[in-house]
Protein backbone atom coordinates (compact mmCIF):
# COMPACT_ATOMS: atom_id res chain seq x y z
CA UNK A 1 0.00 0.00 0.00
CA UNK A 2 1.67 3.19 -1.13
CA UNK A 3 0.79 6.44 0.57
CA UNK A 4 0.49 9.76 -1.24
CA UNK A 5 3.35 12.25 -1.23
CA UNK A 6 1.14 14.76 0.56
CA UNK A 7 0.42 12.32 3.34
CA UNK A 8 4.10 11.49 3.75
CA UNK A 9 4.96 15.17 3.75
CA UNK A 10 2.48 15.83 6.57
CA UNK A 11 3.78 12.80 8.46
CA UNK A 12 7.42 13.80 8.07
CA UNK A 13 6.83 17.50 8.68
CA UNK A 14 3.60 17.80 10.61
CA UNK A 15 2.25 21.33 10.86
CA UNK A 16 1.02 22.99 14.05
CA UNK A 17 2.13 20.40 16.56
CA UNK A 18 1.74 21.66 20.07
CA UNK A 19 -0.42 22.64 22.97
CA UNK A 20 -2.53 25.72 23.63
CA UNK A 21 -3.47 26.82 27.13
CA UNK A 22 -6.76 25.04 27.62
CA UNK A 23 -7.68 27.15 30.62
CA UNK A 24 -8.09 30.24 28.41
CA UNK A 25 -11.65 31.08 27.44
CA UNK A 26 -10.57 31.73 23.86
CA UNK A 27 -9.20 28.19 23.48
CA UNK A 28 -11.36 25.20 22.54
CA UNK A 29 -10.03 21.67 22.99
CA UNK A 30 -11.25 18.48 21.36
CA UNK A 31 -9.91 15.11 22.53
CA UNK A 32 -11.24 12.17 20.53
CA UNK A 33 -10.45 8.51 20.00
CA UNK A 34 -9.16 6.04 22.57
CA UNK A 35 -5.81 4.40 23.28
CA UNK A 36 -7.45 0.97 22.89
CA UNK A 37 -8.37 1.80 19.32
CA UNK A 38 -4.85 2.92 18.56
CA UNK A 39 -5.88 6.51 17.79
CA UNK A 40 -6.11 9.55 20.06
CA UNK A 41 -6.33 13.02 18.59
CA UNK A 42 -6.22 16.26 20.51
CA UNK A 43 -7.03 19.32 18.45
CA UNK A 44 -7.15 22.85 19.82
CA UNK A 45 -8.28 26.15 18.37
CA UNK A 46 -7.74 29.68 19.61
CA UNK A 47 -10.40 32.16 18.56
CA UNK A 48 -9.86 35.91 18.22
CA UNK A 49 -12.47 37.48 20.53
CA UNK A 50 -13.00 40.53 18.38
CA UNK A 51 -13.29 38.92 14.94
CA UNK A 52 -14.46 35.40 15.78
CA UNK A 53 -11.73 34.05 13.51
CA UNK A 54 -9.62 31.03 14.45
CA UNK A 55 -6.20 32.59 14.79
CA UNK A 56 -4.31 29.50 15.85
CA UNK A 57 -4.74 25.73 15.81
CA UNK A 58 -2.58 23.01 17.34
CA UNK A 59 -2.71 19.27 17.52
CA UNK A 60 -1.12 16.22 19.06
CA UNK A 61 -1.97 12.76 17.79
CA UNK A 62 -1.23 9.22 18.89
CA UNK A 63 -1.87 6.98 15.92
CA UNK A 64 -0.81 5.81 12.53
CA UNK A 65 0.68 8.02 9.84
CA UNK A 66 -2.72 8.71 8.31
CA UNK A 67 -4.09 9.92 11.64
CA UNK A 68 -1.11 12.22 12.14
CA UNK A 69 -1.39 13.62 8.61
CA UNK A 70 -5.18 14.06 8.92
CA UNK A 71 -4.82 16.15 12.05
CA UNK A 72 -1.99 18.15 10.55
CA UNK A 73 -4.18 18.99 7.52
CA UNK A 74 -7.12 19.84 9.78
CA UNK A 75 -5.11 22.40 11.76
CA UNK A 76 -3.86 23.96 8.53
CA UNK A 77 -7.39 24.37 7.26
CA UNK A 78 -8.76 25.73 10.52
CA UNK A 79 -6.43 28.69 10.77
CA UNK A 80 -8.03 31.87 9.42
CA UNK A 81 -11.53 30.41 9.28
CA UNK A 82 -14.57 31.59 11.23
CA UNK A 83 -16.31 29.03 13.46
CA UNK A 84 -19.16 28.83 10.95
CA UNK A 85 -16.71 28.04 8.18
CA UNK A 86 -14.80 25.60 10.32
CA UNK A 87 -17.82 23.43 11.07
CA UNK A 88 -18.27 22.78 7.37
CA UNK A 89 -14.93 20.96 7.10
CA UNK A 90 -15.86 17.49 5.94
CA UNK A 91 -13.86 14.33 6.50
CA UNK A 92 -14.13 13.44 2.81
CA UNK A 93 -12.21 16.59 1.94
CA UNK A 94 -9.35 15.26 4.08
CA UNK A 95 -9.64 11.86 2.39
CA UNK A 96 -9.27 13.57 -0.99
CA UNK A 97 -6.48 15.87 0.10
CA UNK A 98 -4.33 13.00 1.42
CA UNK A 99 -5.67 10.32 -0.90
CA UNK A 100 -6.36 8.09 2.09
CA UNK A 101 -6.94 4.41 1.35
CA UNK A 102 -10.34 3.00 2.42
CA UNK A 103 -8.99 1.37 5.60
CA UNK A 104 -7.78 4.78 6.74
CA UNK A 105 -10.99 6.75 6.25
CA UNK A 106 -11.65 6.49 9.98
CA UNK A 107 -8.61 8.74 10.52
CA UNK A 108 -10.32 11.55 8.61
CA UNK A 109 -13.55 10.95 10.56
CA UNK A 110 -11.58 11.28 13.76
CA UNK A 111 -10.12 14.60 12.56
CA UNK A 112 -13.60 15.90 11.74
CA UNK A 113 -14.83 14.79 15.15
CA UNK A 114 -11.88 16.54 16.78
CA UNK A 115 -12.71 19.81 14.99
CA UNK A 116 -16.35 19.60 16.13
CA UNK A 117 -15.34 18.76 19.69
CA UNK A 118 -12.92 21.69 19.84
CA UNK A 119 -15.55 24.09 18.49
CA UNK A 120 -18.16 22.93 20.98
CA UNK A 121 -15.69 23.20 23.84
CA UNK A 122 -15.03 26.80 22.81
CA UNK A 123 -18.75 27.58 22.50
CA UNK A 124 -19.64 26.09 25.86
CA UNK A 125 -16.81 27.92 27.58
CA UNK A 126 -18.24 31.13 26.22
CA UNK A 127 -21.83 30.54 27.26
CA UNK A 128 -23.06 29.30 23.91
CA UNK A 129 -24.94 26.12 23.32
CA UNK A 130 -23.00 23.24 21.80
CA UNK A 131 -23.78 22.54 18.18
CA UNK A 132 -25.63 19.31 17.67
CA UNK A 133 -23.88 17.25 15.04
CA UNK A 134 -25.22 14.19 13.39
CA UNK A 135 -23.28 11.11 14.40
CA UNK A 136 -20.56 10.35 11.92
CA UNK A 137 -21.43 7.29 9.95
CA UNK A 138 -18.09 5.52 9.81
CA UNK A 139 -16.82 4.54 13.21
CA UNK B 1 29.38 -0.50 4.69
CA UNK B 2 25.71 -0.04 5.50
CA UNK B 3 23.49 -1.97 3.13
CA UNK B 4 19.97 -0.59 2.69
CA UNK B 5 17.18 -1.45 2.94
CA UNK B 6 17.52 -3.37 6.19
CA UNK B 7 15.39 -6.51 6.41
CA UNK B 8 14.41 -7.35 9.98
CA UNK B 9 11.27 -9.34 9.34
CA UNK B 10 12.82 -12.81 9.26
CA UNK B 11 9.92 -14.27 11.26
CA UNK B 12 7.72 -13.52 8.27
CA UNK B 13 10.06 -15.05 5.73
CA UNK B 14 13.76 -15.34 4.92
CA UNK B 15 15.63 -14.90 1.66
CA UNK B 16 16.77 -18.07 -0.06
CA UNK B 17 20.41 -18.84 0.62
CA UNK B 18 22.24 -18.76 -2.76
CA UNK B 19 23.60 -22.24 -1.97
CA UNK B 20 20.03 -23.46 -1.68
CA UNK B 21 19.07 -21.96 -5.03
CA UNK B 22 22.12 -23.51 -6.63
CA UNK B 23 21.16 -26.94 -5.35
CA UNK B 24 17.62 -26.55 -6.68
CA UNK B 25 18.31 -25.35 -10.21
CA UNK B 26 19.13 -28.68 -11.91
CA UNK B 27 15.83 -30.11 -10.71
CA UNK B 28 13.81 -27.62 -12.78
CA UNK B 29 15.43 -28.46 -16.10
CA UNK B 30 17.77 -31.45 -16.51
CA UNK B 31 16.52 -33.57 -13.64
CA UNK B 32 12.85 -32.72 -13.95
CA UNK B 33 11.52 -36.25 -13.43
CA UNK B 34 8.56 -37.27 -11.32
CA UNK B 35 9.82 -38.91 -8.16
CA UNK B 36 7.01 -41.44 -8.46
CA UNK B 37 8.07 -42.61 -11.94
CA UNK B 38 9.56 -45.98 -11.12
CA UNK B 39 10.50 -47.19 -14.57
CA UNK B 40 13.09 -44.79 -15.98
CA UNK B 41 16.17 -42.85 -14.95
CA UNK B 42 14.34 -39.51 -14.86
CA UNK B 43 12.17 -40.78 -12.07
CA UNK B 44 15.05 -42.52 -10.31
CA UNK B 45 17.10 -39.33 -10.28
CA UNK B 46 14.22 -37.35 -8.79
CA UNK B 47 13.52 -40.02 -6.22
CA UNK B 48 17.15 -40.13 -5.25
CA UNK B 49 17.17 -36.35 -4.75
CA UNK B 50 14.02 -36.52 -2.63
CA UNK B 51 15.44 -39.33 -0.52
CA UNK B 52 18.61 -37.37 0.06
CA UNK B 53 16.59 -34.31 1.10
CA UNK B 54 14.53 -36.49 3.41
CA UNK B 55 17.73 -37.49 5.15
CA UNK B 56 18.89 -33.89 5.41
CA UNK B 57 15.59 -32.84 6.98
CA UNK B 58 15.50 -35.83 9.32
CA UNK B 59 19.05 -35.21 10.52
CA UNK B 60 18.27 -31.64 11.53
CA UNK B 61 15.52 -32.74 13.93
CA UNK B 62 16.98 -36.09 15.00
CA UNK B 63 14.37 -38.12 13.13
CA UNK B 64 14.47 -41.14 10.84
CA UNK B 65 14.11 -40.22 7.12
CA UNK B 66 11.03 -42.47 6.86
CA UNK B 67 9.29 -40.21 9.37
CA UNK B 68 9.37 -37.15 7.11
CA UNK B 69 6.26 -36.32 5.04
CA UNK B 70 6.76 -33.51 2.55
CA UNK B 71 4.02 -30.89 2.34
CA UNK B 72 3.44 -27.49 0.75
CA UNK B 73 4.49 -25.75 3.95
CA UNK B 74 3.78 -25.49 7.65
CA UNK B 75 0.12 -24.53 7.30
CA UNK B 76 -0.57 -27.75 5.43
CA UNK B 77 1.53 -29.72 7.91
CA UNK B 78 -0.44 -28.18 10.82
CA UNK B 79 -3.73 -29.08 9.15
CA UNK B 80 -2.59 -32.60 8.30
CA UNK B 81 -1.32 -33.26 11.81
CA UNK B 82 -4.30 -31.99 13.76
CA UNK B 83 -7.11 -33.05 11.43
CA UNK B 84 -5.29 -36.29 10.63
CA UNK B 85 -4.93 -37.22 14.30
CA UNK B 86 -8.49 -36.20 15.09
CA UNK B 87 -9.82 -38.54 12.41
CA UNK B 88 -7.35 -41.40 12.99
CA UNK B 89 -7.84 -41.49 16.77
CA UNK B 90 -11.57 -40.77 16.84
CA UNK B 91 -12.19 -44.01 18.74
CA UNK B 92 -9.84 -43.01 21.52
CA UNK B 93 -11.29 -39.56 22.07
CA UNK B 94 -12.06 -36.12 20.74
CA UNK B 95 -10.20 -33.77 23.06
CA UNK B 96 -7.31 -31.57 21.92
CA UNK B 97 -5.23 -29.26 24.10
CA UNK B 98 -3.57 -26.23 22.55
CA UNK B 99 -2.82 -22.67 23.66
CA UNK B 100 -4.06 -19.19 22.84
CA UNK B 101 -0.91 -17.85 21.16
CA UNK B 102 -0.64 -20.55 18.51
CA UNK B 103 -0.44 -19.58 14.87
CA UNK B 104 -3.78 -19.22 13.09
CA UNK B 105 -3.02 -22.38 11.13
CA UNK B 106 -3.35 -24.27 14.41
CA UNK B 107 -6.06 -22.18 16.09
CA UNK B 108 -8.34 -22.08 13.07
CA UNK B 109 -7.84 -25.79 12.43
CA UNK B 110 -8.91 -26.47 16.02
CA UNK B 111 -11.92 -24.17 15.62
CA UNK B 112 -12.83 -26.02 12.46
CA UNK B 113 -12.67 -29.35 14.30
CA UNK B 114 -14.85 -28.01 17.10
CA UNK B 115 -17.64 -27.80 14.52
CA UNK B 116 -17.02 -31.45 13.78
CA UNK B 117 -17.34 -32.59 17.35
CA UNK B 118 -13.88 -31.95 18.78
CA UNK B 119 -13.52 -30.54 22.26
CA UNK B 120 -10.61 -28.13 22.47
CA UNK B 121 -8.93 -26.64 25.53
CA UNK B 122 -7.11 -23.40 24.76
CA UNK B 123 -4.58 -22.93 27.56
CA UNK B 124 -4.01 -19.28 28.49
CA UNK B 125 -0.31 -18.47 28.45
CA UNK B 126 1.30 -16.71 31.39
CA UNK B 127 2.29 -13.01 31.02
CA UNK B 128 5.72 -14.13 29.78
CA UNK B 129 4.17 -16.15 26.95
CA UNK B 130 4.91 -19.62 28.35
CA UNK B 131 2.26 -22.17 29.22
CA UNK B 132 1.80 -23.36 32.78
CA UNK B 133 2.80 -27.04 32.87
CA UNK B 134 0.58 -27.80 35.86
CA UNK B 135 -2.36 -26.36 33.97
CA UNK B 136 -1.47 -28.45 30.96
CA UNK B 137 -1.40 -31.63 32.99
CA UNK B 138 -4.64 -30.75 34.75
CA UNK B 139 -6.33 -30.25 31.38
CA UNK B 140 -5.65 -33.81 30.24
CA UNK B 141 -8.76 -36.03 30.20
CA UNK B 142 -9.28 -39.69 29.33
CA UNK B 143 -10.51 -38.50 25.94
CA UNK B 144 -7.46 -36.32 25.20
CA UNK B 145 -5.82 -37.41 21.95
CA UNK B 146 -3.44 -34.57 21.19
CA UNK B 147 -1.44 -31.78 22.79
CA UNK B 148 -0.61 -29.16 20.16
CA UNK B 149 1.82 -26.54 21.45
CA UNK B 150 4.10 -24.44 19.26
CA UNK B 151 7.86 -24.76 19.72
CA UNK B 152 8.51 -21.04 19.46
CA UNK B 153 6.12 -18.16 18.98
CA UNK B 154 6.27 -16.17 15.75
CA UNK B 155 5.57 -12.76 17.30
CA UNK B 156 7.51 -12.77 20.55
CA UNK B 157 9.98 -15.58 19.91
CA UNK B 158 9.22 -17.27 23.23
CA UNK B 159 10.38 -20.91 23.29
CA UNK B 160 7.99 -23.33 24.99
CA UNK B 161 9.27 -26.04 27.39
CA UNK B 162 8.78 -28.79 24.79
CA UNK B 163 10.69 -31.47 26.63
CA UNK B 164 8.58 -31.06 29.76
CA UNK B 165 5.44 -30.94 27.64
CA UNK B 166 6.52 -34.15 25.91
CA UNK B 167 7.15 -35.85 29.23
CA UNK B 168 3.73 -34.93 30.59
CA UNK B 169 2.11 -36.15 27.37
CA UNK B 170 3.97 -39.48 27.49
CA UNK B 171 3.04 -39.99 31.11
CA UNK B 172 -0.64 -39.77 30.15
CA UNK B 173 -0.35 -41.59 26.84
CA UNK B 174 -1.26 -38.52 24.79
CA UNK B 175 0.38 -37.59 21.48
CA UNK B 176 2.31 -34.33 21.11
CA UNK B 177 2.31 -32.15 18.03
CA UNK B 178 4.42 -29.02 17.74
CA UNK B 179 4.36 -26.30 15.12
CA UNK B 180 8.11 -25.73 15.03
CA UNK B 181 8.07 -23.34 12.05
CA UNK B 182 10.05 -20.63 13.84
CA UNK B 183 12.35 -22.92 15.82
CA UNK B 184 13.70 -25.50 13.37
CA UNK B 185 16.99 -24.35 11.92
CA UNK B 186 17.32 -21.60 14.54
CA UNK B 187 17.72 -23.57 17.75
CA UNK B 188 18.47 -27.26 18.34
CA UNK B 189 15.31 -29.33 17.99
CA UNK B 190 15.38 -33.08 18.61
CA UNK B 191 12.18 -35.07 18.35
CA UNK B 192 13.49 -37.84 20.59
CA UNK B 193 15.01 -35.70 23.32
CA UNK B 194 11.89 -33.50 23.26
CA UNK B 195 9.53 -36.51 23.04
CA UNK B 196 7.65 -35.02 20.11
CA UNK B 197 5.33 -37.24 18.05
CA UNK B 198 4.47 -34.85 15.23
CA UNK B 199 6.25 -31.69 14.13
CA UNK B 200 5.57 -29.13 11.41
CA UNK B 201 8.32 -27.16 9.69
CA UNK B 202 8.72 -25.01 6.61
CA UNK B 203 11.62 -24.15 4.31
CA UNK B 204 11.10 -20.43 3.81
CA UNK B 205 11.72 -19.54 7.46
CA UNK B 206 15.21 -21.07 7.27
CA UNK B 207 16.61 -19.66 4.03
CA UNK B 208 14.85 -22.16 1.81
CA UNK B 209 12.16 -21.65 -0.83
CA UNK B 210 8.50 -20.87 -0.20
CA UNK B 211 5.86 -23.51 -0.85
CA UNK B 212 7.56 -26.50 0.71
CA UNK B 213 7.60 -27.87 4.22
CA UNK B 214 7.34 -31.13 6.09
CA UNK B 215 5.47 -32.98 8.76
CA UNK B 216 7.42 -35.31 11.00
CA UNK B 217 5.30 -38.32 12.03
CA UNK B 218 6.81 -40.69 14.58
CA UNK B 219 7.11 -44.32 13.45
CA UNK B 220 7.95 -46.06 16.67
CA UNK B 221 7.44 -45.70 20.43
CA UNK B 222 4.67 -44.96 19.64
CA UNK B 223 3.85 -45.56 16.00
CA UNK B 224 1.72 -42.61 14.92
CA UNK B 225 -0.61 -42.43 11.95
CA UNK B 226 -2.57 -39.57 10.47
CA UNK B 227 -5.53 -39.76 8.12
CA UNK B 228 -4.68 -38.20 4.75
CA UNK B 229 -6.46 -34.92 4.06
CA UNK B 230 -6.16 -35.09 0.27
CA UNK B 231 -7.13 -38.00 -1.92
CA UNK B 232 -4.89 -39.00 -4.77
CA UNK B 233 -1.93 -41.12 -5.68
CA UNK B 234 -1.05 -42.17 -2.16
CA UNK B 235 2.35 -40.49 -2.07
CA UNK B 236 4.32 -40.06 1.14
CA UNK B 237 3.30 -43.39 2.65
CA UNK B 238 -0.32 -42.60 1.88
CA UNK B 239 -0.39 -39.59 4.15
CA UNK B 240 0.00 -36.84 1.57
CA UNK B 241 -0.95 -37.33 -2.03
CA UNK B 242 0.33 -35.09 -4.78
CA UNK B 243 3.35 -35.14 -7.09
CA UNK B 244 6.37 -34.17 -5.05
CA UNK B 245 7.77 -30.66 -5.51
CA UNK B 246 11.25 -32.00 -6.24
CA UNK B 247 13.17 -28.71 -6.62
CA UNK B 248 11.44 -27.33 -3.52
CA UNK B 249 12.21 -30.46 -1.53
CA UNK B 250 15.85 -30.35 -2.65
CA UNK B 251 15.93 -26.72 -1.47
CA UNK B 252 14.38 -27.61 1.87
CA UNK B 253 16.95 -30.38 2.32
CA UNK B 254 19.85 -28.09 1.51
CA UNK B 255 18.47 -25.40 3.83
CA UNK B 256 18.29 -27.98 6.63
CA UNK B 257 21.86 -29.12 6.01
CA UNK B 258 23.14 -25.54 6.09
CA UNK B 259 21.15 -24.82 9.23
CA UNK B 260 22.57 -27.87 10.94
CA UNK B 261 26.12 -26.80 10.14
CA UNK B 262 25.73 -23.09 10.79
CA UNK B 263 22.98 -22.77 13.37
CA UNK B 264 25.26 -22.51 16.38
CA UNK B 265 27.43 -19.76 14.95
CA UNK B 266 24.45 -17.89 13.46
CA UNK B 267 22.65 -18.04 16.81
CA UNK B 268 25.66 -16.78 18.69
CA UNK B 269 26.22 -13.87 16.33
CA UNK B 270 22.56 -12.93 16.08
CA UNK B 271 21.89 -13.09 19.81
CA UNK B 272 24.72 -10.62 20.34
CA UNK B 273 23.28 -8.27 17.72
CA UNK B 274 19.76 -8.74 19.11
CA UNK B 275 20.98 -7.96 22.62
CA UNK B 276 22.77 -4.86 21.37
CA UNK B 277 19.60 -3.69 19.63
CA UNK B 278 17.43 -4.46 22.62
CA UNK B 279 19.72 -2.84 25.17
CA UNK B 280 19.93 0.33 23.11
CA UNK B 281 16.18 0.56 22.52
CA UNK B 282 15.37 -0.27 26.14
CA UNK B 283 17.31 2.80 27.16
CA UNK B 284 14.41 4.82 25.78
CA UNK B 285 11.85 5.67 28.44
CA UNK B 286 8.76 3.48 28.78
CA UNK B 287 9.99 0.66 26.56
CA UNK B 288 9.01 -2.91 27.41
CA UNK B 289 10.22 -6.30 26.15
CA UNK B 290 7.34 -8.66 25.36
CA UNK B 291 7.72 -12.36 26.09
CA UNK B 292 10.12 -14.27 28.30
CA UNK B 293 13.60 -12.80 27.69
CA UNK B 294 15.43 -15.97 28.82
CA UNK B 295 13.41 -18.58 26.93
CA UNK B 296 13.53 -16.93 23.56
CA UNK B 297 14.76 -17.42 20.00
CA UNK B 298 18.21 -15.83 19.66
CA UNK B 299 17.29 -13.57 16.75
CA UNK B 300 13.96 -12.16 17.93
CA UNK B 301 12.97 -9.14 20.01
CA UNK B 302 9.49 -7.75 20.49
CA UNK B 303 9.42 -4.35 22.15
CA UNK B 304 6.57 -1.98 23.01
CA UNK B 305 7.21 1.74 23.03
CA UNK B 306 4.42 3.11 25.16
CA UNK B 307 2.49 6.19 23.95
CA UNK B 308 3.44 5.76 20.29
CA UNK B 309 1.44 3.66 17.88
CA UNK B 310 3.27 0.86 16.06
CA UNK B 311 2.09 1.51 12.56
CA UNK B 312 2.75 5.23 12.88
CA UNK B 313 6.22 4.33 14.09
CA UNK B 314 6.91 2.08 11.12
CA UNK B 315 6.09 4.87 8.69
CA UNK B 316 9.04 6.79 10.06
CA UNK B 317 11.56 4.38 8.60
CA UNK B 318 9.81 1.72 6.53
CA UNK B 319 11.43 2.91 3.32
CA UNK B 320 14.76 1.71 4.72
CA UNK B 321 13.91 -0.80 7.45
CA UNK B 322 11.47 -3.67 7.04
CA UNK B 323 9.84 -4.51 10.36
CA UNK B 324 6.51 -5.77 11.62
CA UNK B 325 4.20 -4.18 14.12
CA UNK B 326 1.96 -6.03 16.53
CA UNK B 327 -0.62 -3.43 15.76
CA UNK B 328 -2.84 -4.55 12.92
CA UNK B 329 -4.29 -1.14 12.27
CA UNK B 330 -3.99 -1.77 8.54
CA UNK B 331 -7.05 -3.93 8.80
CA UNK B 332 -10.31 -2.09 9.29
CA UNK B 333 -10.80 -3.83 12.62
CA UNK B 334 -8.06 -1.88 14.44
CA UNK B 335 -7.44 -4.97 16.50
CA UNK B 336 -4.00 -5.27 18.02
CA UNK B 337 -2.15 -8.59 18.00
CA UNK B 338 -4.01 -11.44 19.73
CA UNK B 339 -0.66 -12.80 20.90
CA UNK B 340 0.23 -9.62 22.78
CA UNK B 341 -3.31 -9.40 24.16
CA UNK B 342 -2.96 -12.99 25.36
CA UNK B 343 0.06 -11.94 27.43
CA UNK B 344 -2.27 -9.56 29.21
CA UNK B 345 -0.84 -6.46 27.62
CA UNK B 346 -3.15 -3.47 27.70
CA UNK B 347 -4.27 -2.18 24.34
CA UNK B 348 -1.92 0.74 24.70
CA UNK B 349 1.16 -1.51 24.83
CA UNK B 350 -0.24 -3.96 22.30
CA UNK B 351 -0.71 -1.12 19.81
CA UNK B 352 2.82 0.12 20.42
CA UNK B 353 4.92 -2.91 19.62
CA UNK B 354 7.57 -3.67 17.03
CA UNK B 355 8.84 -7.12 16.15
CA UNK B 356 12.50 -7.38 15.22
CA UNK B 357 13.53 -10.59 13.48
CA UNK B 358 17.24 -10.71 12.64
CA UNK B 359 18.71 -13.12 10.12
CA UNK B 360 21.73 -14.73 8.50
CA UNK B 361 22.64 -11.62 6.48
CA UNK B 362 21.95 -8.98 9.14
CA UNK B 363 25.06 -6.87 9.81
CA UNK B 364 26.15 -4.86 12.79
CA UNK B 365 26.01 -1.68 10.69
CA UNK B 366 22.38 -2.42 9.95
CA UNK B 367 21.63 -2.89 13.64
CA UNK B 368 23.36 0.40 14.48
CA UNK B 369 21.31 2.12 11.80
CA UNK B 370 18.11 0.54 13.10
CA UNK B 371 18.85 1.65 16.65
CA UNK B 372 19.39 5.20 15.43
CA UNK B 373 16.29 5.34 13.22
CA UNK B 374 13.88 3.68 15.64
CA UNK B 375 15.08 5.78 18.59
CA UNK B 376 14.78 8.97 16.59
CA UNK B 377 11.28 8.15 15.41
CA UNK B 378 10.05 7.09 18.86
CA UNK B 379 11.28 10.38 20.32
CA UNK B 380 9.77 12.39 17.47
CA UNK B 381 6.38 10.70 17.66
CA UNK B 382 6.24 11.09 21.41
CA UNK B 383 6.57 14.83 20.89
CA UNK B 384 3.45 14.45 18.76
CA UNK B 385 1.61 12.19 21.18
CA UNK B 386 -1.05 13.64 23.48
CA UNK B 387 -0.70 10.50 25.62
CA UNK B 388 3.01 11.11 26.14
CA UNK B 389 2.20 14.67 27.20
CA UNK B 390 -0.40 13.41 29.68
CA UNK B 391 2.03 10.82 31.00
CA UNK B 392 4.68 13.48 31.49
CA UNK B 393 2.19 15.71 33.30
CA UNK B 394 1.15 12.84 35.54
CA UNK B 395 -2.42 12.66 34.20
CA UNK B 396 -4.17 9.41 35.11
CA UNK B 397 -5.24 8.17 31.70
CA UNK B 398 -7.64 5.66 33.17
CA UNK B 399 -9.64 8.55 34.59
CA UNK B 400 -10.38 9.90 31.13
CA UNK B 401 -13.62 8.94 29.46
CA UNK B 402 -12.39 7.95 26.05
CA UNK B 403 -14.76 8.02 23.13
CA UNK B 404 -14.62 4.40 22.01
CA UNK B 405 -15.00 3.89 18.33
Amino acid sequence: MAYSDKLLEHYNNPQNVGTLDKSKSTVGTGLVGAPECGDVMRLQIEVDDATGIIKDAKFKTFGCGSAIASSSVATEWLKGKSIDEAITIDNMAIVEELNLPPVKIHCSVLAEDAIKAAINDYRQKNGMEAFKFEESVIH
Amino acid sequence: MLKLPVYLDHNATTPCDPRVVEAMIPYFTESFGNAASRNHPFGWKAEEAVDYAREQVAKLIGADPKEIIFTSGATEADNLAIKGIFEMYAQKGNHIITCNIEHKAVLDTCKHLEKEGAEVTYLQVKPDGLIDLAELEAAIRPTTILIAIMYANNEIGTVMPMKEIGEIARKHGVLTFTDATQAVGKIPVDVNADKIDLLALTAHKMYGPKGVGALYVRRKNPRVKVTAQMDGGGHERGMRSGTLNVPGIVGLGKACELARNEMAQDAERLSKLRDKLETALMSLEEAYVNGNPAHRLPHVANISFKYVEGEGLLMGFNKDIALSSGSACTSASLEPSYVLKALGLGDDLAHSSLRFGLGRYTTEEQIDYTIEQVSKTVIKLRELSPLWEMYKEGVDMDSIEWAHH
